[in-house]
C-alpha cells in the first residue's frame, strides 16, 4: 500500500511546465510521452537561464568584474549540485560535457587510447544507445580491440549467466547502460560493477536514463565513471554529466585542448590543468550549466524517490493497458524491473504511421530505432513507436494513448 | 490526417501491385531512410530501346513509404530511362496527392532516389536526386 505522503502533488508538478499548457492542433493539448528523448523544461530552469542573460552574463574563471564573478559563481555551484545529486564524493570529480555521448566520447579518447591496447577486451552489451557503442568500434578499429556484448534475453533483461563466462575473457572495462532507453529495462549496476571489479575491468555507465528517474549514487555502485545528460532531467540541452574516479581521471590524458584546460603554455608544449578544468576545453555552456543547477533543485524539491514511484506506477498502467489491445506487442520486462519506457509495434502497421495519427490527437511518442539499431535487429524488427513517462505525465494520458492507438487501428481497417 | 491516410495509401500500402523481385533483372538498387529504418530495394527490366519493362519493389516501411514505392513503379512502365531520370519530387507528391512535412517526406521520396540512382548506375543514392 503506499503511503499518501509519498505520492507527488501531480497537477502542482504539471502547473510547474509552461508548455503543458499549450494546444499542439486547434482545441488539442499535448500529451507528451517522449521525454526519454528529452524531457520538459520547468519554470524554474527557464528563468534561471532568462536571469543569467538579463544579468549576469559574463565569461568564467578569469574575469576580475562583478559579472565575471558572479557567472563562475553559479557555473561553479551547478556543479556542486550535480555532485551532491550523485552522491560524488567531490565536485571536482564532476566533468561538464556537451551531453551523455560526448562523456562517454571522453573516455574512449582520453582513458581509451592512453591506457587500452591490440587485443584487449572492452565488454558491452546487446542493449546500448548508440552513444555507449560507437565510440568503442571506433576506438577498436583504431587499437585492434575486441568487443564483446552481454547478449539480450528474450523477456529483455541483461543475461548475467554469460557476463560470468564473458569476465573470463579479463576485460579491461564493462561498459553498459543503466536503463535501456527502448525495453525500459533497469539493469542490476551494483551487481555488474562489482563482478566487473572481481575480474580486474572498470566500470562504466550509461546514466542517461537512470540519473533522471531514480535515484543514482555513484559512491554506493562503486562505479568508474558515469555519463548523463541535463536535457533528459528538466535541464537544458548542450551540457551533461562524466563523473569519473579521481585517480582515473588524475592519470588520463586531455581530451579537447585549449583555454581553461591549461595550466601553463609554452610554444611547444603545455602543463594541463588540474580536475575538472583539464577535461574543460575553451568557453563551456555556461547558461545551461546554471539552468541545470536549477533543474537539480527542482527534482529535490520534488524528491526523486517520489519521481521513481510515480513512473513504477505509470509504467505498471500502461503496460498492462497496452497488452489489452489486440495486435500490440510491448517489447521489455515484466514492470517490476522496468523504468518509465514503453516500446511498442502494432501487427501491420508501421511506428512511423502510428506516430503520426498520434500527433492529430496532440499524442508525442517517438517511432523508429531510437538510436538502438543492433536491439531492434535482435527482435527481428526495423522499429519500434516508444512512449515514455516522467514525473508530469498522469494515467489519464495513458487512457487516451490507448484510445488513439484504437484510432489508428481503425484508420487502417484493422 | 484524413488527407495523409486516404484510401489511396491504405489500399496500395495492404495491396501493392509491384510488390516483388525480378531475376534476372537489368537494375537495381537499395537504401534506407536512416531516420525511421524504411528500405526500399527497386529491380527493373529494361528493354533493347531503353524503356522500363519490368518493375518490381520490395522492403518494409510505413505506409507512406511502401505506398509511393508501389505507384512510382506503376507510373513508370513504359518510360524511357530520360523520362525515369527526370521524375521530380513533385511527381512523387502529385502521385500521393499529398503535401508533406519535411521528416514525412522522406518517406515518400526514398523510393524515387532508389530509383534515380538505380537509373544513373550510381554507387549511392543521395538527397540531391529528389530535391
Amino acid at each position: 500500500m503506499i503511503n499518501q505522503s509519498e505520492l507527488l502533488d501531480i497537477q502542482r508538478v504539471r502547473a510547474d511546465f509552461p508548455i503543458l499548457a499549450r494546444e499542439v492542433h486547434p482545441g488539442v493539448p499535448l500529451i507528451y510521452l517522449d521525454s526519454t528523448a528529452t524531457s520538459q523544461k520547468p519554470e524554474m530552469v527557464i528563468q534561471a537561464m532568462d536571469r543569467y542573460y538579463r544579468q549576469t552574463n559574463a565569461n568564467i574563471h578569469r574575469g576580475i568584474h562583478v559579472l565575471a564573478e558572479e557567472s563562475t559563481a553559479g557555473y561553479e555551484a551547478a556543479r556542486v549540485k550535480v555532485a551532491g545529486f550523485i552522491h560524488a564524493p567531490s565536485a571536482r570529480q564532476v566533468i561538464f560535457t556537451r551531453n551523455a555521448t560526448e562523456a562517454i566520447n571522453l573516455v574512449a579518447y582520453s582513458w581509451g587510447r592512453a591506457f587500452l591496447s591490440h587485443g584487449d577486451v572492452v565488454l558491452l552489451t546487446e542493449m546500448e544507445h548508440h552513444s555507449n557503442l560507437v565510440p568503442w568500434q571506433i576506438l577498436a578499429a583504431e587499437k585492434k580491440l575486441r568487443l564483446e556484448f552481454i547478449p539480450v534475453t528474450e523477456d529483455g533483461l541483461l543475461d548475467l549467466g554469460v557476463y560470468h563466462s564473458l569476465l573470463e575473457l579479463q576485460p579491461k572495462l564493462v561498459a553498459f547502460t543503466h536503463m535501456s532507453n527502448v525495453l525500459g529495462t533497469i539493469n542490476p549496476a551494483k551487481e555488474i560493477i562489482r563482478l566487473a571489479h572481481q575480474a580486474g575491468a572498470l566500470a562504466l555507465v550509461d546514466g542517461a536514463q537512470s540519473v533522471p528517474h531514480f535515484a543514482v549514487d555513484v559512491t554506493d555502485l562503486d562505479v568508474d565513471f558515469l555519463a548523463f545528460s541535463a536535457h533528459k532531467m528538466c535541464g537544458p540541452t548542450g551540457i551533461g554529466v562524466l563523473y569519473g574516479r579521481k585517480e582515473l581521471l588524475e592519470a588520463m590524458p586531455p581530451f579537447l585542448g585549449g583555454g581553461d584546460m591549461i595550466k601553463k603554455v609554452l610554444l611547444r608544449s603545455f602543463a594541463p590543468n588540474e580536475l575538472p578544468h583539464k577535461f574543460e576545453a575553451g568557453t563551456p555552456a555556461i547558461a545551461e550549466a546554471i539552468g541545470f543547477g536549477a533543474a537539480i533543485d527542482f527534482l529535490q524539491s520534488v524528491g526523486i524517490e517520489k519521481i521513481a514511484l510515480h513512473e513504477q506506477q505509470i509504467v505498471a498502467y500502461a503496460l498492462e493497458r497496452l497488452e489489452e489491445v489486440p495486435g500490440v506487442k510491448v517489447f521489455g520486462p515484466s514492470a517490476e524491473y522496468r523504468g518509465g519506457v514503453t516500446a511498442f509495434t502494432l501487427t501491420g502497421i508501421h511506428p512511423h504511421d502510428i506516430s503520426q495519427i498520434l500527433d492529430e490527437q496532440g499524442i508525442a511518442v517517438r517511432a523508429g530505432h531510437h538510436c538502438a539499431q543492433p536491439l531492434h535487429d535482435k527482435f527481428g524488427i526495423p522499429a519500434t513507436a516508444r512512449a515514455s513517462f516522467y514525473l508530469y505525465n498522469t494515467n489519464d494520458e495513458v487512457d487516451k494513448l490507448v484510445e488513439a492507438i484504437y484510432e489508428v487501428k481503425h484508420i487502417f481497417r484493422d | 490526417m484524413d488527407d495523409l491516410y486516404r484510401e489511396l495509401i491504405i489500399d496500395r500500402y495492404k495491396n501493392p501491385q509491384y510488390r516483388g523481385s525480378l531475376d534476372p533483372h537489368d537494375i537495381a538498387f537499395e537504401d534506407d531512410n536512416p531516420l525511421c529504418g524504411d528500405h526500399i530495394k527497386i529491380e527493373l527490366r529494361v528493354d533493347p530501346d531503353h524503356h522500363v519493362s519490368e518493375a518490381a519493389f520490395d522492403g518494409h516501411g510505413c505506409a507512406i513509404s511502401q505506398a509511393s514505392a508501389d505507384l512510382l513503379l506503376e507510373s513508370i512502365q513504359g518510360k524511357s530511362l530520360d523520362e525515369v531520370k527526370a521524375l521530380t519530387k513533385q511527381d512523387v507528391l502529385d502521385m500521393l496527392g499529398l503535401e508533406l512535412g519535411p521528416v514525412r517526406l522522406k518517406c515518400a521520396l526514398l523510393s524515387l532516389k532508389v530509383l534515380k540512382a538505380g537509373v544513373y548506375g550510381l554507387g549511392e543514392a543521395s538527397d540531391e536526386l529528389v530535391e
